[in-house]
């Protein structure tokens, strides 16, 4: 009798799902009775909200610019209040007939994030178009040149406030947080007692308590006649705050990186920041795209505090808008879902924007290849 | 007598206040040398090499690496470690760098090379260690055989006069371990001078000049392999050979 040889069973594709969207429903949803009660129950009173909510916002909502049609009994929603006060929500106390110069700016600006944020402009000169942009962006809203007139920055407002402070304490926080994070492991005692110290500083107090040092705290601090616009200082309070939590962050990716990536970068002759900079960061910060974005997100709206210290943006803007007019004032509920869209479209593109950072970052860590 | 290429000289080194890892260490390493370090696990092998590029510093003693001792002077450390080349038992390759990148790296930012020269030499590295089509390819997508090539093409880029190997084939598959020796054995043809930490028995017989033996700390008897193997004179070394051959 010969030895039996060896037979290679050919690989096959894997078998077609079958659980389908009808099995799904069947497992999940109506499992046992109880489920299924719990499903008619809450499906139910989710239908109805929906159908409630759907009527009062579009079906029985009156969309003219008329406080007086929506004060008519059985009426639902009144977008009116938006198209009559949209302007100022969107800009604040801007000059209204300048308000073209805010406009253009926040456009300008949305270029340059959307820009920004795509791989095929990832170059040196990306740099350039921001200093670029934001020169362009900081003459239109404060004018002083080229015949516009000038707005001091206490009349700022609205929209393109919100996405000036957002995108620039970002900007800079991150830097800061990455040196933060990388002093808070330094073999040097001095800088890592520092950032230790920055970091529980600031993590202690409110976001609340920094916007009011920075704009009624800080000028008792200053020689007189010494002014830093409070638009600026307000900047740096949030970038500082940001910048904190960031490093935190950054620093638990920093703690994944195993010490052998770090000495085999030492083997090979790189300096400490060649280490950090093409080994290291690389591979902390892609673990950290998730914790970051959500960082980010929670920044973008935590601008809306800066109201407190009387600088207007979106949320302080439509408070203002409503506030100054007695017959739109009921109409708070629809100007806050207005702005919560705006809000909302913004978080969701980060965070969808955050998934796709995750899977350009990651591709070394797929065990399979990948076929373009 | 030609200089010793490395060169320590009652060298101590202690982890922590109480833990003595190296011993009154008194070895010499002539160019081209092929040394084979082994002895039970904790007994100071890896720290010994480590000391020989500054990855652990030394607190008694004197270590010599090319004529140059080893100090706390960052440009001596710089120096050397341009001439030390070393490979890990966990590859410590960098996951985020393909194949091609990883030989790349040091020779772009560390020897200021153009990148087009830098290429056309780690190519010449892979081809060595027979590994050039994979070039493209990121580490965890290469079995751990592979991955230890890369890594040792990698520190051949830097045209090291030493090799260090620490433990190359323990984290390996069986099957994995033999591609990995082939490719040590042709560097040892080569006359770098090479010290490997290993368990490899059949390694050191075929490829070392010298084997070293240490037990908590200390060198306990270096011979030739073939005395070493066949006559080990301390009866730890006898001991420790029976375990491992012994089966």
């Amino acid at each position: 009798m010969t030895a039996p040889t060896f037979q290679p069973i050919a690989p096959r594709p894997a078998p077609r799902r079958t659980e389908g969207l009808l099995a799904w429903l069947r497992i999940n949803l109506f499992g046992d009775w109880i489920t299924g009660l719990m499903t008619v129950v809450l499906g139910g009173a989710l239908l109805y909200l929906m159908t409630q909510f759907i009527s009062w916002a579009i079906f029985r909502a009156s969309w003219h610019p008329n406080f007086e049609a929506c004060r008519v009994d059985g009426v639902g929603a009144c977008w009116g209040v938006i198209a009559e006060k949209y302007r100022l929500i969107l800009f604040g106390r801007y000059p209204f007939d300048a308000q073209w110069r805010p406009m253009l700016a926040t456009v300008l600006m949305l270029g340059l994030l959307v820009v920004s944020c795509t791989r095929a402009f990832w170059h040196a000169w990306l740099g350039l178009l921001w200093a670029v942009v934001l020169t362009v962006f900081f003459a239109l809203m404060y004018g002083n040149v080229l015949g516009l007139a000038r707005v001091e920055t206490d009349r700022w407002g609205g929209l393109p406030l919100t996405l000036l402070l957002a995108t620039l304490s970002m900007a800079m926080a991150f830097p800061i947080a990455v040196l933060v994070a990388l002093g808070r492991r330094s073999q040097l005692p001095a800088i890592r007692t520092f950032c230790a110290l920055y970091v529980e500083l600031i993590r202690g107090v409110p976001l609340i308590s920094v916007l009011f040092m920075a704009s009624f705290m800080f000028p008792l601090f200053m020689p007189e006649g010494f002014t830093v616009d409070v638009l600026i200082r307000v900047l740096l309070g949030i970038t500082l705050f940001a910048a904190a939590y960031m490093a935190e962050v950054i620093s638990g990716g920093l703690q994944a990186i195993p010490q052998g990536q770090i000495e085999a970068a030492a083997t090979l002759g790189l300096s400490y920041w060649q280490t950090q900079r093409q080994v290291v960061l690389p591979q902390a910060l892609a673990l950290v795209v998730p914790s970051l974005m959500n960082n980010f997100i929670s920044t973008f709206k935590d601008t809306s505090l800066v109201t407190i210290v009387s600088l207007y943006e979106l949320t302080g803007a439509l408070s203002l808008a409503l506030n100054s007019d007695a017959n739109w004032r009921p109409f708070m509920l629809e100007g806050y879902l207005f702005i919560a869209l705006i809000y909302f479209m913004f978080c969701f593109a980060m965070s969808r924007y955050s998934l796709w950072v995750e899977q350009q970052f990651n591709r070394g860590r797929k065990r399979s290849i990948e076929t373009p | 007598m030609t200089q010793p290429i490395i060169q320590f000289d009652k060298l101590n080194k202690w982890y922590g206040d109480s833990f003595h890892v190296l011993r009154d260490i008194d070895l010499s390493v002539a160019p081209g040398e092929r040394i084979v370090i082994c002895g039970p696990s904790g007994s100071g092998k890896s720290t010994l090499i480590r000391c020989i590029n500054r990855l652990e510093t030394h607190q008694e003693g004197r270590l010599f690496v090319d004529g140059v001792e080893l100090t706390d002077d960052a440009r001596v450390i710089d120096d050397v470690r341009k001439k030390v080349g070393m490979v890990f038992q966990q590859f410590n390759l960098f996951p985020h760098l393909t194949v091609l990148e990883n030989l790349t790296l040091s020779p772009i930012w560390v020897g200021k090379m153009p990148k087009e020269e830098a290429e056309e030499k780690a190519m010449i590295q892979l081809a060595r260690v027979r590994i050039a089509e994979q070039a493209g390819k990121y580490p965890l997508q290469l079995s751990g055989g592979q991955q230890q090539r890369v890594a040792i093409a990698r520190a051949l880029c830097l045209k090291p006069k030493i090799m260090l190997f620490d433990e190359p084939t323990s984290a390996l598959d069986p099957e994995m371990i033999k591609e990995v020796l082939d490719v040590m054995i042709e560097l040892a043809a080569e006359g770098i001078t090479m010290l490997c930490v290993t368990h490899e028995m059949g390694f050191a017989k075929a490829v070392a000049d010298r084997v070293i033996f240490m037990d908590q700390g200390q060198i306990v008897e270096q011979n030739n392999p073939h005395d070493f193997f066949s006559h080990p004179k301390n009866e730890r070394s006898q001991d420790f050979l029976s375990k491992i051959l012994g089966h």
